[in-house]
């Protein structure tokens, strides 16, 4: 695999860069444009580090959040943003970002990084190893989560589907009352 | 909400039916190519909202009524269930009993593309409800809703 550190660094800058606009930002439009842009960066970098599926998907999600997010943010009559920080708030997240480094310079200081595409896991191994003769699926990452951790997409199945009808129950129009007409019944 | 112009209006109904086949191809070629239920259902799913943006509510609930979505979601969680039930006859939950077949085929690795199906029909019917539902929310200027309620 050729060195693809350069396209990755640019990429990861932009994404920060990206992220720190969004956040910074007091037009909420602008906030939402910034924060699809990093999504779209993301999945570029997807392609670059050979995952294709994970490319597919993040395209599309991103796709469809901006298309739902601006919707939502034009329709609003106010779209500036007020922020006030809380100085609880920033002190909490600068305590986790230090925890962050710390616990990463604890597991990965002594022996550095692994390589890539080299997994921690031995797990992993052996569903790179197996995946084509056990499943026979040419796609390796198809062949892990719907053979091998099927139960697991199981799960994510039913989050989405209770989301949705969370979602459905919220949003519906037919089947409201109103407070008053609880009353009078 | 009667939709946009009429050059969005032409380019959408060229458009969407390829939208539509592209997903379907990224959902039943999920085990050989990149791609999957979960992608190929956003696809889909995105086909039916660009008709929604382009020509309004009632165009595309003409095409996926709202009752054939709902059917479809639940179908869809149900019928992943199901399969993973079937894997129960050879010992396991999830067992892939199925015959795996020839590598590289369409019809190969066995539970793989019924499952990819089943996400797919899932995954599309519960993207366009949620999307159906917040442009049916915001018909309504927010404000005037939120005064509705308060008084």
């Amino acid at each position: 695999m050729e060195n693809i550190a350069p396209q990755l660094y640019t990429l990861l800058v932009f994404m920060v860069i990206g992220s720190i606009v969004a956040v910074e930002t007091k037009n909420l439009l602008s906030a939402v444009i910034s924060v699809s842009a990093v999504g779209f960066a993301l999945s570029v970098a997807f392609l670059f580090m050979g995952a294709p599926d994970i490319a597919i998907t993040q395209l599309v999600v991103e796709v469809l959040v901006l298309i739902i997010l601006i919707r939502g943010t034009i329709l609003l009559d106010n779209t500036a943003v007020e922020t006030h920080r809380d100085t609880l708030a920033v002190v909490a997240s600068l305590i986790f970002f230090g925890l962050l480094l710390g616990f990463g310079a604890m597991i990965f200081g002594s022996k550095g990084f692994p390589e890539f595409g080299e997994p921690l896991m031995r797990v992993s191994r052996v569903y790179v190893q197996t995946g084509l003769p056990a499943t026979h699926a040419a796609n390796i990452v198809t062949s892990v989560i719907l053979d091998f951790r099927a139960y697991d997409t199981l799960g994510e199945v039913t989050v989405l589907f209770t989301s949705v009808i969370g979602a459905l129950a919220l949003l519906r129009k037919d089947g409201k009352v109103r407070e008053e007409e609880v009353a009078s019944v | 909400m009667n939709g946009m112009t009429i050059i969005v209006k032409t380019i959408t109904d060229f458009v969407a039916a390829f939208i539509v086949v592209f997903g379907a191809y990224i959902v039943l070629y999920g085990h050989l190519t990149p791609g999957g239920g979960f992608a190929g259902g956003v696809i889909i799913a995105c086909a039916f909202i660009l008709l929604m943006l382009a020509h309004g509510r009632d165009v595309a609930f003409a095409r996926l009524p709202e009752k054939a979505a709902h059917i479809m979601d639940s179908s869809g969680a149900l019928a992943f269930l199901l399969i993973g039930w079937v894997g129960v006859t050879g010992g396991f939950f999830f067992l892939n009993v199925f015959g795996r077949g020839d590598m590289f085929r369409l019809l190969s690795s066995g539970m793989i593309l019924p499952l990819n199906i089943a996400i797919a029909f899932k995954v599309g019917s519960s993207l366009f409800l949620v999307f159906a539902a917040l442009a049916m929310f915001r018909r309504r200027s927010f404000r005037a809703m939120i005064e509705e309620e308060l008084s």
